[in-house]
């Protein structure tokens, strides 16, 4: 059975030479920057060092674990990487879902596509760019937002070594990034709804409030919940690209920014142990691949169509 | 009654619609207002919508002096060209032998490249392979890994080369032609639209990347403009931190207004790429957020 099944993929391969010839170039990608990243993650139990190699590296049990989770910043990071994450997702879900009601309700085309146009841009900015924006309203010394207070007679704040504004600074910046796609997903879900329960709200004389309150979002739901089961399925992964850029390595704001996958940049090239962020990020891609799992599984359960996988 | 109590709630909508736009546009337009604002007046009155002096001197400055900024730019554009055409080619030709009803295994073979997007080693794994390979201090480094190829972008196009009839495929082997061709001739030119989608979506990634710069590069000849900008502003934050702590003998910052143009000069060509940003990859985005 086993050799008949083996003899099948050879024939298969003779067959379609050449469709298997043009799967070469991706096969060898993800085979080098997939699977051969897996073997090496056992140096989390090593103390590793380049010189020795993987092999010939010295086994040191669960010591980078342990010294990971009972330092002080284990909480803090894994606190604000899903605090961070919730936060987003909520007020992203919020904001997009509102502005594409209301969008819905404008019947002026042109008026309707200069406005998304406008929500849209901020999704292919840079993180480093955004960074320059935040810079040129938050800025201590010539910032828009001081010197306005300056005006107003006030006394200037330094953002940059307060962290208590960050996290509402992270997230109104993730907001405005990605209200613009969310809010085309949802916009394309409405359109998508049936025209003729508009119409029997209509004849029965309902205002468009109560359309919106009683068909709109009862319907959107799914699509609502899809998305945020998703999310939730990468709650362990903080934005690199995001916090790093804005913050760097302002640590006076690690407080209320620093997330996992700053934490171990850094592990990794600054304090340079390649182990102990190899243990940290072990512990992310363990838990990050159970709620991808557990995620799916309700997914799958909820709605037929939802599933990943 | 009825009709004025409309009228208020269609103004609630309008302004509400503004407003949010107001939020997505204004803060860019500030950078792009501030780059053309002559230095002293931004010294005087900080940033502002309203300059008192308007001046073209940040982007002369970048121009005359710019060599590093032209050379930083010079590589974002190679690296985004050369890595947005490979990437694409691959992913085509990969999704076309994904798509191709005679291959027994391909569903299979479509998990071999799901495993790994769910469960891999991070960033630790990555970083070692690299270097072991050779990507580190060239500018491969900044093209090849992480970025060539997404499994994402691979399922896109898979889906949308199925729906393609498989009447074509068969008619066309019967007059000879092998899959290179078919995959070539027939398959890639039908599904354009998808492959513009995934193209944009690459090259947007290519033209924003600086994880590959910092993890890889350190020679200040290889880096990209957007590692570039983000150097400038540490640098500069570092500078300050010197010049405030009276360390430093200070003059020697560049200006504000031009940290400002050479962030909009970073932007240009997604403006410039806009209109069809926003055409192929909201519908590509739509159909694939949808449809998971």
């Amino acid at each position: 059975m086993k050799k008949r099944k083996k003899y099948g993929l050879i024939r298969d391969v003779r067959k379609n030479k050449l469709s298997y010839f043009m799967l070469i170039p991706a096969a060898l990608y993800t085979l080098i920057f997939g699977y051969c990243t897996i073997p090496y993650m056992i140096i989390a139990f090593q103390k590793f060092s380049f010189k020795k190699g993987i092999f010939g590296s010295e086994w040191v049990g669960l010591k980078n674990f342990e010294f990971f989770f009972k330092s002080q910043d284990a909480l803090r990071i894994v606190g604000n990487t899903v605090k961070l994450n919730l936060l987003f997702l909520v007020f992203t879900i919020a904001a997009s879902v509102t502005l594409a009601i209301l969008i819905n309700e404008i019947r002026n085309k042109y008026f309707k596509k200069i406005v998304q146009s406008s929500y849209l841009f901020p999704y292919f900015l840079s993180w480093i760019i955004v960074n320059y924006i935040l810079y040129g309203l938050i800025g201590s010394k010539y910032g828009l937002l001081n010197h306005t207070i300056a005006l107003l007679g006030g006394q200037s704040i330094n953002f940059y070594n307060q962290p208590q504004f960050w996290t509402v600074i992270l997230v109104v910046l993730k907001v405005w990034k990605d209200l613009g796609m969310n809010t085309v997903i949802y916009l394309a879900a409405i359109t998508g709804f049936d025209e003729e329960l508009y119409h029997a709200a209509a004849v029965d004389g309902a205002s468009r409030w109560q359309m919106c309150r009683s068909i709109t979002i009862p319907m959107l739901m799914p699509t609502v919940t899809m998305l945020a089961i998703i999310s939730i399925g990468k709650i362990f992964y903080g934005d690199f690209g995001m916090i790093y850029a804005l913050v760097g390595d302002n640590g006076v704001l690690y407080q209320a920014t620093d997330v996992i996958d700053t934490y171990v940049f850094r592990v990794l090239r600054t304090t340079g142990n390649p182990s102990q962020a190899m243990a940290i990020s072990l512990f992310q891609a363990i838990m990050g691949f159970l709620c991808v799992w557990g995620s799916n599984y309700i997914a799958k359960t909820k709605f037929k169509e939802g599933a990943l996988f | 009654m009825k009709k004025k109590k409309i009228t208020f709630g269609k103004a609630f909508v309008y302004f509400f619609v503004i407003m949010a736009a107001a939020f997505c546009v204004l803060p860019l337009l500030l950078i792009f207002i501030v780059s053309f604002t002559k230095e002293s007046a931004i010294i005087r009155n900080g940033y502002s919508f309203f300059p008192e002096e308007w001046s073209l001197e940040a982007y002369k400055l970048l121009f005359e002096n710019g060599a590093d900024v032209l050379r930083c730019y010079g590589n974002s554009i190679f690296i985004t060209v050369a890595g947005t055409i490979s990437a694409v080619v691959i992913t085509a030709m990969a999704a076309y032998s994904l798509s191709n009803p005679s291959v027994k295994y391909k569903d299979k073979l479509a998990m071999f490249f799901f495993v790994t997007m769910v469960f891999n080693g991070g960033m630790v794994p990555w970083y070692m392979i690299c270097r072991k390979i050779g990507l580190s201090e060239n500018l491969f480094a900044l093209i090849i890994p992480n970025l060539i190829f997404s499994p994402f972008n691979l399922f896109l196009v898979r889906n949308y080369m199925r729906e393609i009839p498989v009447s074509l495929m068969e008619s066309a082997k019967l007059d000879g032609a092998n899959d290179g061709h078919i995959a070539f001739k027939i398959y890639f030119p039908l599904s354009k639209p998808i492959l513009a989608t995934v193209a944009l979506l690459y090259g947007i990634s290519y033209w924003n990347d600086w994880w590959n710069s910092i993890m890889l590069v350190t020679d200040e000849k290889y880096y990209p403009i957007q590692y570039y900008l983000m150097k400038l502003k540490s640098d500069l934050n570092f500078m300050r931190n010197l010049q405030s702590a009276g360390m430093a003998g200070g003059g020697i910052t560049p200006s504000e207004s031009l940290q400002m143009a050479t962030a909009v000069i970073t932007i240009g060509p997604i403006i410039l790429l806009y209109p069809f940003l926003q055409k192929y990859i909201v519908k590509g985005l739509v159909i694939g957020g949808v449809k998971g």
